[in-house]
């Protein structure tokens, strides 16, 4: 297994004061914390800094840890002491970093060290706490897993099936295949009773928890249930009206536009957006696009309307 | 090869249409009583019904007082905080 390095992990010192640790770790925490970061790498990341401090913050573990000297490098490959969890700790409190509880266990450099005793004291840390206080005779229920799923907005649309990576809590991988309902809108979560982490001493399993994530879409954009498509028309459709044929998530229809139209104008489709209770609607901006004046008949054409047609769009601007 | 088929799991999706009471928002949600009252109290989540034996949560809650209770675990925020944290995260989430 790989040695950690703690210290570079919460980027302190090895003589850091536990009020330097303290700090380092909530700056972390609130970098790397899955529910407020976007950085991709976020979960793993903030499960590295629970452990760092985990061991860090306990004079304990740290003493522990320390003994082991200071050569090591990070990712080295590290052999743990005859007999594992060899610094067993003792001590323990209900305060320990979260990334353990809800993100997965912590890594096999930690339990060589500590054993999975380590996370003594759970027992005290309030309904919530569960799954690796071993000591703990009754069935234990499973940890809570929260997973993203990127899906399309035509999965949204028509609802779909997609098969997902989940991981044990040894590391261990599965596939599980799960619809995804039609109407589901960006942000939702999706609860698979009984597909978090197994029970321990005939504990039920865990939920897993799918948070659904769109990929961006080609021309349309997404706000709740509302499709927004911008939609780009000729001076004259805006001037005297047309229908247009658009696309929506359903299929083409014809939308009307009605003359005298301005860029900006927003048309609503009624319950062309994503279904549900009610459905969304498709919202279609106008976006009117002039024609380039790159032939003498554009030219021409342009010069009769400076001359023929007054119009002054500034008209708001002067005094 | 054949590939084995995988029994497609059908999941519930934690939007305004689900209604919870107290007790199954605690156990959904991993959350014990008294949290969830503060969160109430606060107004993180917001139930509709009068008194806790009648007060009704959405799948919105559950998603609430997960993260309300992370937060609150993992990063110290006292209650004013998480709310504060889970309004601006919405925020953000909406302005993405």
């Amino acid at each position: 297994m790989d040695f950690k390095d703690y210290y570079q992990t919460l980027g302190v010192e090895r003589t850091a004061s536990a009020d330097e640790i303290k700090r380092a770790y909530r700056k972390l925490a609130r970098k790397y914390h899955p529910d407020v970061s976007k950085e991709p790498d976020a979960e793993a990341r903030f499960k590295e800094v629970g452990e760092a401090y985990e061991v860090l913050k306990d004079p304990e573990k740290r003493a522990a840890y320390d003994q082991l000297g200071e050569n090591w490098q990070a990712g080295q490959e590290f052999r743990p002491p005859p007999g594992g969890g060899g610094y067993y700790y003792s001590g323990g409190g209900p305060d320990m970093g979260g990334a353990e509880r809800e993100f997965g266990g912590f890594s096999d450099f930690f339990e060589a060290l500590f054993g999975r005793g380590g996370m003594a004291g759970m027992s005290d840390a309030g309904p919530r706490a569960r799954g690796f206080n071993f000591r703990q005779a009754g069935p234990m229920r499973g940890e809570d897993q929260l997973a993203r799923v990127q899906i399309t907005l035509n999965d949204a649309y028509q609802g779909a099936s997609r098969t997902l990576e989940v991981r044990g809590p040894a590391g261990d991988k599965r596939n599980i295949r799960v619809a995804i309902p039609k109407g589901v809108t960006a942000g939702q979560r999706i609860r698979l009773a009984g597909q978090g982490l197994p029970g321990a001493n005939g504990g039920a399993a865990g939920d897993l928890f799918l948070e659904v994530d769109f990929a961006p879409h080609r021309i349309y954009e997404v706000e709740g249930r509302n499709i927004l498509l911008t939609l780009p028309v000729t001076p004259w459709e805006a001037a005297l009206g047309a229908t247009i044929n658009v696309p929506t998530l359903g299929g083409r229809v014809e939308l009307k536009i009605p003359a005298g139209s301005q860029s900006g104008r927003r048309l609503r489709l009624k319950g062309r957006g994503l279904p549900g209770n009610p459905p969304g609607d498709q919202i279609v901006t106008l976006r009117i696009d002039t024609p380039p004046a790159d032939s003498p008949f554009a030219r021409t054409l342009y010069q009769e309307m400076r001359e023929k047609v007054p119009f002054n769009p500034r008209q708001e601007l002067e005094g | 090869m054949t590939r084995q088929e995988l029994e497609v799991l059908m999941g519930q999706v934690l939007d305004e249409s689900l209604e919870l009471g107290l007790e199954e928002l605690c156990r959904m949600a991993q959350a014990d009583e008294a949290f969830v009252v503060a969160l109430v109290a606060e107004g993180v989540i917001e139930p509709s019904g009068a008194t806790r034996t009648e007060w009704r949560f959405t799948g919105r809650s559950v998603c609430r007082t997960q993260v309300a209770l992370r937060l609150h675990r993992d990063l110290d925020v006292n209650l004013p905080g998480v709310a504060l944290a889970l309004d601006l995260l919405e925020e953000i989430r909406r302005l993405r």
